[in-house]
């Protein structure tokens, strides 16, 4: 559309396969890194010089479940450039910051643009935007709106005012359910090079190296790790506000501890001492890994909890490992 | 108040702190906060539940007289081996630095 500052693209509210699809994509790693719209003004329906002024990130995914629920309004939109990061990660960044604000707003001349002088930015994003410098740079005071972009239109039915429950972050089941899938992706690699180990060392501990009894061997220790990795990102992201302790690496421990014991009951054949003894070690330690590795993707843990919480579960992880590794070698030759 | 049920993390770890003779109560510290660690009664802004703190830095960011410090940063566990690595590299004590989007 044409404005006084020039031509302004009018984006759609609603959402289109492609969309969807890519949307999905990414929820599983795909293209996670590439997913992003320019930054700049963009129009939604007709809007006028008294229309409001939002402010978000230019990853897809973000910008995607704003515009879904703006269907029926008239604003304004302007998308900062935080290469592809949502506003959250990229306030904490500093991309989604004061810095980046200011000269966007000045660079779609948002002044001659609309006549009132508020900016209405997601509350997340307040950790990288100081609001008191933007206005004293540009004019514009910001005002923090809630938390999800869900709430919106109660924000503005409520005369820009965000309730107390639409400004606390939530972690629900859903929420944490569509994380988990980055977090099985993101473990693939490591996962393949302790598969490999795992196939060689059954391999090679049989007289003559033969690629049958070297599969069949490792069928069993593949499914532990297997089990142990679901259990630590999967499982416990899931249960997690119901498993007892406060670390996620105790929590951890738990499921994994649960998962030895499953995988001892359904033995085919009894292992030996020093197997079991192994298993239980090496399990819970691979689970308390994957949980701890949780916490950057929950919305409640701090840098100072998290670096309590690794010096004393890192190495604890690592000396289980090892005990474990020490329990199967002894077992081989005793 | 809303219980959190199962929501918290590690207690007496937060770098939070609030300078009250700084502090012209305008409530911008509690507005941010996605957590509601700052109460607002009356005459006085505290720090009601500083266990809840994560330490995401918009409170300091946002308070125009700096009367609330925080040592900001994110608490990722991914993020904080990175920083074991490259401070063993480079041996600088740098800031924690996620990459993930």
């Amino acid at each position: 559309m044409e404005t006084s500052v020039g031509r302004v693209a009018r984006i759609s509210t609603r959402m289109g396969f492609r969309d969807k699809l890519g949307g999905c994509g990414v929820r599983w790693g795909i293209r996670r890194m590439h997913y992003n719209v320019p930054a700049g003004l963009y129009a939604v329906g007709q809007p006028t010089p008294d229309s409001p002024v939002l402010v978000t990130a230019n990853y897809k995914l973000s910008f995607d479940l704003l515009r879904r629920e703006l269907s029926g309004k008239d604003l304004w939109l302007v998308v900062l450039e935080t290469f592809g990061i949502n506003v959250w990660c990229a306030a904490g960044k500093g991309t989604f910051g004061t810095a980046e604000l200011i000269s966007r707003v000045q660079k779609v001349q948002l002044d001659k643009l609309v006549k009132h002088r508020t900016i209405i930015l997601p509350q997340l994003g307040a950790s990288g935007v100081a609001a008191h410098q933007v206005r004293k740079t540009t004019g514009f005071r910001v005002k923090y709106g809630p938390i999800r972009a869900h709430d919106l239109p109660s924000f503005f039915s409520n005369g820009l005012k965000a309730s107390e429950e639409d400004r606390r972050i939530r972690f629900t089941f859903r929420d944490r359910l569509v994380l988990t899938p980055v977090e099985l992706v993101g473990a693939w690699k490591p996962s393949l090079v302790i598969l490999l180990v795992v196939f060689a060392r059954e391999g090679l501990s049989s007289q003559d190296f033969s690629l049958q009894v070297a599969l069949s061997r490792s069928l069993t220790p593949v499914v532990i790790y297997l089990g142990a990795l679901l259990m630590g990102s999967f499982v416990t992201p899931i249960l997690l506000p119901w498993i007892p302790g406060r670390a996620f690496s105790l929590k951890g421990v738990q499921i994994g501890l649960l998962w030895a014991f499953i995988v001892s009951l359904t033995l085919a054949s009894p292992w030996s001492v020093g197997s079991v003894i192994a298993l239980f070690l090496i399990a819970p330690a691979i689970t308390a890994y994957f949980a701890m590795n949780f916490t950057g993707c929950s919305t409640f843990t701090s840098l100072s909890g998290v670096q309590k919480e690794m010096r004393i579960a890192v190495p604890m992880i690592i000396l289980s490992l090892l005990s474990g590794v020490v329990a199967l070698v002894l077992d081989t030759f005793l | 108040m809303r219980s959190k049920m199962g929501f918290h993390y590690l207690r007496n770890v937060s770098t939070l702190e609030l300078d009250s003779d700084k502090c012209t109560l305008c409530g911008m510290c509690s507005s941010v906060c996605v957590h509601g660690v700052f109460t607002l009664d009356g005459s006085t802004i505290q720090i009601m539940d500083r266990d809840a703190c994560m330490e995401c830095g918009a409170c300091a960011m946002n308070c125009p007289v700096e009367a609330v410090t925080v040592r900001a940063g994110v608490g990722c566990a991914w993020a904080i081996f990175r920083n074991w690595f490259r401070r063993s590299t480079d041996s600088g004590e740098g800031d924690v630095q996620c990459d993930c989007s």
